[in-house]
């Protein structure tokens, strides 16, 4: 066959139709090269990270929560990695022997598993929380559909119920919720970071690319208290809280010189580590939170001011007697007629009257200054959750009675902690020392509230009143001189005072000759006889004192003779 | 002129095995690093564990029990007890 004889082929095409037609080949051509080259020459960074975004990825890298140690490195609190379990409900397939088994491993029951899975109209539920590593590998064996794993943090406290009211605790989520872990929850708990990395096919990582955030170890806290003291103290504190069947307990132990607290314990407690029943009453922290009227250990203070006026001498003559001073229509009593007393005795056996003659003598504008100044009203400076400033309501207020209440304290409220800061103006020189929960390695100066000579002559006077003679003999510790003031209060009860409620309490230092150690103690509602100061107090902080100025060597200041104790006729009965 | 582009050639496929060797060795060394950094952490994780469980045992309450009861010891009388004076130069 002819194909050019074609009827078909035979019009010839015009010539320019092929050579468009190459033109355009080789332009879509050059134009796809010219492409090629911009992508994988000029301009290759976009298709880099499209490519490299499929193998590499984000991932996170926890920060652990920082150590609580005491002072001599003691570790008080410390996170460990635990495992959450959580399922979601839609995907979760058992097999028949699954659920007993998984309900087994998470400590509750088949029914409870599967009515928690079955009764969540969530699409996320949780478990478990803070399963300990081993328990979560065995779940993770188990290789049930829907079943997942979060590693999250525990915190554990070794000390248990003797620190739990200096560090509190953590929530689920390892954020403070009391104490110490509240007070410093930014700097313990540090950042999560992430960091972007390429992991090969068989999931290991096998470059970095970059550090997104660099993740931030929580910083630990070295706290001011010793571990050593602080178990003492809450020993002591509570064979009296028992022997005594008291409601409650406080105490706290201040070093003079640092300002550090050593020691802070409280009646009732808890378990950090276990919190499934806890109640008010156990998280109280009585020492910073709680107020009270302080009753006689408010004297020296009254006492110092007339002092530093210069209108009394420790050996001037106050007349007590008979036991009875009336103030407007109220009436001042003391426990027995005292007689003539000196300044000096007036604080040694804790006569109200006294007290009241020499605070009638000052302004009210100058006791409230010297309160004030003591630290009585004002917050005091620690970053601790809830801490109270107490009462002291503006002299401008006062009535001439409520002047006389005040000056044996009365009609002003106080906390424990200030009490034991406020008495660092009479263990050392005449200034407040400032406090500090952290360790501090070193002496501080405080800010001077009487003059050295006036608080060297209360600091005679205590140690009186904490001797035979005094109302606190039971204060002595053989081989040290002390010094401090009990107090007694009724407790405030709705509008007035019950009759048969007291706080027991004692406020001291020791040794006298270089004051170190400040102890103040507090017994709530003792109810099995006993409920003086000298007789339920005192005896704790001897102890306590003891153990925690031989712990710290302090050297002994007195001869190694056994305590004298007066006979019981002769014991002075405090005046309430 | 042939010669030289062999030689070229030679040198170019060598060096191309040697970067691809040495982004190798780089990998593998990375791994050997993660390796370590996880353990670090994991020993981490157990170094806290330890001093936990170190503090747990060493509790004050728990020697002071065992002492005074398993033991039979006591605290000195203060009688008992001796303070020397420091004496200068000796820690």
């Amino acid at each position: 066959m002819n194909f050019t004889a074609s009827p078909v082929l035979a019009p010839r095409l015009p010539l320019w139709r092929s050579r468009l037609l190459v033109v355009l080949f080789v332009a879509g051509f050059a134009a796809l090269v010219v492409r090629a080259a911009y992508l994988q020459g000029w301009n290759n960074d976009f298709l880099r990270a499209k490519g490299e975004s499929r193998y590499s990825r984000v991932i996170e890298i926890s920060a652990n929560r920082g150590r609580i140690t005491d002072r001599n490195g003691e570790v008080l609190a410390i996170s460990t990695p635990v495992k959450s379990i959580w399922a979601i409900p839609d995907e979760v397939k058992f097999s028949a022997a699954d659920v007993p088994r998984l309900a087994g491993l998470l400590e509750m029951s088949a029914d409870e598993l599967r009515k928690r899975i079955q009764s969540a109209e969530r699409d996320f539920v949780y478990l478990k929380r803070q399963v300990p590593p081993d328990t979560a590998d065995r779940i993770a064996e188990l290789r049930i559909p829907g079943i997942f794993q979060n590693r999250e943090y525990r915190r554990y406290y070794p000390g248990g119920e003797v620190m739990a009211h200096v560090l509190g605790f953590t929530g689920a989520d390892d954020v403070g919720q009391e104490g110490m872990e509240l007070a410093f929850q930014a700097d313990l708990a540090g950042k999560a970071g992430s960091r972007r990395v390429i992991r090969d096919r068989r999931g290991q990582i096998v470059e970095d690319m970059e550090s997104v955030r660099p993740a931030q170890e929580g910083s630990d806290l070295r706290l001011s208290i010793d571990a050593k003291i602080q178990s003492q103290a809450f020993f002591h504190l509570k064979a009296a809280v028992e022997a005594h069947r008291a409601k409650a307990g406080a105490l706290v132990v201040l070093d003079i010189v640092s300002g550090e607290v050593l020691a802070l314990v409280n009646l009732p407690t808890y378990n950090p580590n276990n919190r499934s029943r806890l109640a008010g009453a156990q998280l109280r922290n009585r020492v910073l939170t709680d107020t009270f009227e302080p009753g006689s250990t408010i004297k020296p203070f009254t006492i110092a001011l007339a002092l530093e006026e210069g209108r009394l001498r420790p050996d001037s003559i106050i007349q007590t007697a008979p036991g009875k001073l009336a103030v407007g229509r109220a009436i001042v009593r003391d426990a027995r007629p005292l007689g003539a007393l000196s300044v000096a005795q007036v604080l040694q056996k804790s006569s109200n009257v006294g007290t009241s003659k020499i605070a009638l003598s000052l302004k009210r504008e100058d006791m409230w200054e010297m309160f004030n100044k003591s630290g009585f009203g004002v917050a005091p400076s620690v970053p601790f959750p809830g801490v109270v400033s107490g009462r002291l309501r503006p002299h401008k207020t006062w009535l001439p009675i409520e002047q006389v209440t005040m000056s044996y304290g009365y009609g002003l409220s106080v906390s424990l902690f200030q009490l034991a800061q406020s008495y660092s103006i009479f263990a050392r020189d005449g200034d407040l020392v400032p406090v500090s929960f952290v360790a501090v390695d070193g002496p501080m100066q405080g800010r001077q509230v009487i003059s050295a000579e006036t608080a060297r002559a209360v600091r005679a006077m205590l140690e009186a009143a904490a001797g035979v003679g005094g109302t606190a003999p039971r204060a002595q510790i053989m081989g040290y001189r002390v010094a401090g003031k009990t107090g007694t209060a009724h407790k405030q009860e709705g509008n007035g005072y019950a009759t048969n409620k007291y706080r027991a309490s004692f406020v001291g230092f020791a040794p006298v000759s270089k004051p170190r150690l400040v102890i103040a103690v507090s017994v709530d509602e003792p109810s099995a006889g006993k409920y003086y100061g000298g007789e339920v107090a005192a005896p704790v902080f001897a102890k306590v004192m003891e153990s925690a100025l031989r712990s710290l060597g302090v050297a002994p200041d007195a001869p190694m003779k056994p305590v004298v104790l007066p006979p019981e006729s002769e014991r002075v009965e405090e005046s309430i | 002129m042939v010669r030289l582009n062999l030689m070229l050639l030679v040198l170019l496929i060598a060096c191309a095995i040697g970067l691809v060797g040495a982004q190798h060795q780089a990998r593998k060394l990375f791994i050997a690093l993660e390796g370590e950094g996880e353990r670090a952490r994991r020993i981490n994780v157990e170094f806290g564990q330890l001093q936990l469980e170190q503090s747990t045992w060493a509790m004050h309450t728990r020697i002071e029990k065992i002492a005074s009861q398993f033991l039979r010891m006591s605290a000195p009388d203060a009688r008992r007890i001796q303070v020397v004076p420091a004496v200068e130069g000796v820690k």
